[in-house]
């Protein structure tokens, strides 16, 4: 199957077919992650460019990879985020890297909607992979297949989300896709880390995190970022652990297969003891087997065209 | 070229002017500059005669609320091509706000402004408004008896709120020495924090930082109070919230000598424009919800809020053809007012055209205590002329403001504005 979309600028919009054809895709890519020959055709004659405005490893990299795995012609640009205010335009950049030939701009950028900007103006297809706080749909859809494969369908499963939602693309993302594929989305989380009317978008906030976990089929984690205490959004590390950290014994009150994630990258004793992170039901490790394989789905599905193989 | 008669008559429309009661199909007689008779079949011998037969006449819009970037800036806007924006937006007087480069935070910038527009200026009258303070910095009182001396109608530090209740309090007493009063930009930049829409459903969905409504109505609260306390006049300029407008509301019941506008695109538009990243709908205060929309309606309704000012914040495309988040803030606004007004208050039947008038014509002139407003004989002849039922698609590429940022762009609205005269003389006529 293709994607009958230029570009993937969120998963909000994204109907239930797409997602599952991109993970079952992502099923049959990951064959390519495992095995001994890790060279396929798929993007044999594409090129494709990622654009970060941000620092990332494991998105860019499993990017990076998923194009050399499928003989794309892979570069990449790494743009200070104090360069987007004086240097070249977004615009600028996206419309001379069209003209370089590019196929696919993989751009990640700290503001919000900067995707959807360049993809107005450029004819190349854009993945968003990560803007502001916006959206992460790629790390969605591989936390999606994560979750698949050991759950055995999204139908119906309890999802809880603790941490910093308010500036997390990772869970809207998340809130889009789970709830398009029929999954039960509870947040949980400082209140001054809550957007307002969050619940409009299909999920539901917990309480506590204790009501979060109970009878979840998923626990994940979201990074706290340092900066979000000295800002003022709550008092310390230690009183945000109190209320909030994902322990194991916390998780003991989701069900007994549940499984613990995180996106990454991990502040270990902040949103996440690492007795939970390192613990049996941590799948965090295989999250990011994920990412190359759903990556690589998404590539071959923007690029390939109707009619083709 | 049009004849040059001392004497114009405007034959046939339907005169509208709020000030004098009048609503009637009649001639307006002007001669030298003033409204010489009001009437039936006036005769026109030796006059030059514009048919306004179908069309209504009212007096001159005044916006009290506009920048037009010059001196400094006027990559964005000079004062050639506002005043042209004006006249063709209807306005035959605009006040504009000081956060120009330099500030106009003294005499020499209020005369230099002053001046260009006289000699330069499309004929708008152009009426300046100075600095609370220096450099728009909030600390030391800018030279407001100086400032007024030379010209300029009120004070405030626009863009730039004056956080420091203590010198709003100073500036309120001292600049009433002077006759002048202070137009403010209530907005407290903590609550504001690194918000860059108005908080609520959108900006979670968009994951952009909101800005709280608190921002604006905690310090509209804070100017009541300290004008209240102080008895002096305070006028608070893009009123955008619900809650705002029910401060303003009370503490006009109370006997507080407040006074407020609102701007079109608070009527016209709301947050939802916002969704696919829209930069010109970045605006500062942030379009807000629906309810607030209804709110700055109900409150030109019944009086709590006196006029509708444009705001007129002309940017360069280059300021807005870049990301949301810095993108600069601001709509150009003189072209559009007439037309999203009249559609959304007039043609929905929340008010009449009468009513209208008024607020864009003989409630600002009041506030602001300049002639205008009125077409009373022996008025000065600051006249607009509408066709306010032609259906207009407006096209921010055709505007004459050097800024084409607007959220209206390719929509279409009711209300066109066919001409407009200052002091007798003809400054615009639809071609």
């Amino acid at each position: 199957m293709n994607l009958k979309r230029k570009d993937l600028l969120g998963l909000d919009g994204v109907s239930r077919e797409e997602i599952t054809g991109i993970l079952d895709t992502a099923m049959m890519m990951r064959q390519v992650v495992r095995s001994n020959n890790k060279k396929t055709a798929h993007l044999q004659g594409k090129s494709i460019v990622t654009l970060f405005y941000e620092n990332s490893t494991r998105t860019r990299m499993s990017f990076e990879l998923a194009s050399k795995y499928m003989s794309a012609a892979a570069a990449n640009i790494s743009a200070s985020a104090s360069s987007v205010a004086k240097g070249e335009t977004l615009i600028d950049t996206g419309v001379t890297l069209d003209q370089m030939g590019t196929d696919v701009i993989i751009i990640r950028h700290p503001m919000s909607g900067a995707p959807a900007l360049l993809a107005k103006h450029v004819r190349s297809s854009i993945i968003n992979a990560g803007d502001g706080m916006n959206e992460h749909p790629t790390q969605a859809l591989l936390d999606m297949m994560t979750m698949r494969e050991h759950l055995g369908s999204l139908d119906g499963i309890k999802v809880a989300i603790c941490g910093d939602v308010m500036h997390s693309r990772v869970a809207r993302s998340n809130i889009y896709g789970l709830t398009t594929m029929g999954a039960k989305v509870v947040l949980c989380a400082p209140p001054t880390l809550i957007p307002v009317h969050i619940e409009k978008l299909g999920c539901t906030v917990a309480p506590t995190i204790e009501d979060a976990c109970e009878g979840a089929d998923v626990v994940m984690g979201l990074r706290i970022q340092r900066e979000r205490q000295q800002k003022g959004l709550f008092p310390s590390v230690a009183e945000y652990c109190d209320n909030w950290e994902i322990t194991p014994e916390r998780v003991a009150l989701a069900k007994k297969h549940a499984l613990v994630m995180h996106p990454g990258p991990m502040n270990r004793g902040v949103e996440i003891a690492s007795s939970a992170a390192d613990g049996p039901q941590s799948v965090i490790t295989q999250q990011v087997e994920s990412g190359v394989a759903v990556r690589m789905a998404l590539l071959y599905m923007l690029t390939r065209k109707e009619g083709q193989f | 070229m049009l004849a040059v008669y001392d004497k114009t008559i405007i034959r046939g429309g339907r005169v509208v002017d709020p000030a004098s009661g009048i609503d009637a199909v009649c001639d307006l007689l002007i001669e030298n500059g003033r409204i010489a008779a009001i009437g039936e079949n006036l005769p026109c011998e030796e006059a030059n005669v514009i048919d306004a037969a179908g069309k209504v006449v009212a007096p001159g819009f005044i916006d009290m609320h506009c920048h037009l970037r010059d001196p400094g800036q006027e990559y964005k806007e000079d004062l050639v091509s506002g005043t042209k924006s004006a006249a063709r937006g209807g306005f035959t007087g605009v006040c504009c706000m000081p956060n120009t480069r330099p500030v106009n935070d003294n005499a020499s910038v209020t005369r230099y402004i002053i001046e260009k527009a006289q000699l330069r200026g499309s004929g708008v009258h152009v009426y300046p408004v100075g600095a609370i303070s220096k450099g728009l910095e909030g600390t030391e009182m800018a030279e407001i008896g100086r400032m007024k001396q030379a010209g300029i109608i009120a004070i405030s530090d626009d863009g730039k709120p004056v956080k420091n209740s203590n010198l709003l309090r100073l500036a309120m007493q001292y600049a009433d020495y002077f006759g002048v009063f202070i137009m403010s930009h209530s907005e407290d930049k903590n609550l504001v924090g690194d918000g860059v829409m108005n908080e609520g459903y959108m900006s979670t969905k968009l994951g952009l930082p909101g800005i709280t409504r608190a921002a604006e109505e905690v310090m509209i609260a804070r100017d009541i109070l300290v004008a209240e306390a102080e008895g002096k006049r305070i006028h608070l300029c893009h009123v955008s919230t619900r809650g705002g407008v029910q401060l303003v509301r009370e503490a006009k019941k109370r006997g507080v000598r407040v006074t407020a506008e609102t701007a079109p695109h608070y009527i016209g538009a709301t947050d939802e424009w916002v969704a696919g990243y829209d930069s010109n709908c970045r605006v500062n205060p942030p379009l807000r919800e629906e309810e607030d929309r209804l709110a700055c309606i109900a409150g030109l309704c019944d009086g709590t809020l006196d006029a509708i000012a444009t705001d007129h914040a002309p940017h360069h495309q280059d300021e807005k053809r870049v990301e949301f988040h810095i993108a600069a803030s601001g709509i150009s606004g003189f072209e559009t007012a007439f037309c999203v007004s009249y559609t959304e208050l007039v043609k929905k039947g929340y008010m009449s055209l009468s009513q209208l008038i008024e607020k864009m014509s003989a409630a600002p002139a009041k506030l602001l205590g300049v002639e205008g407003g009125s077409l009373a004989v022996g008025s000065a002849a600051d006249v607009v002329v509408l066709d306010p039922e032609r259906e207009l698609t407006v096209d921010a590429e055709a505007f004459a403001s050097k800024g084409h940022n607007t959220p209206f762009h390719g929509k279409t609205y009711s209300g066109a504005v066919c001409m407009t005269m200052v002091g007798g003389r003809v400054i615009y006529e639809e071609a």
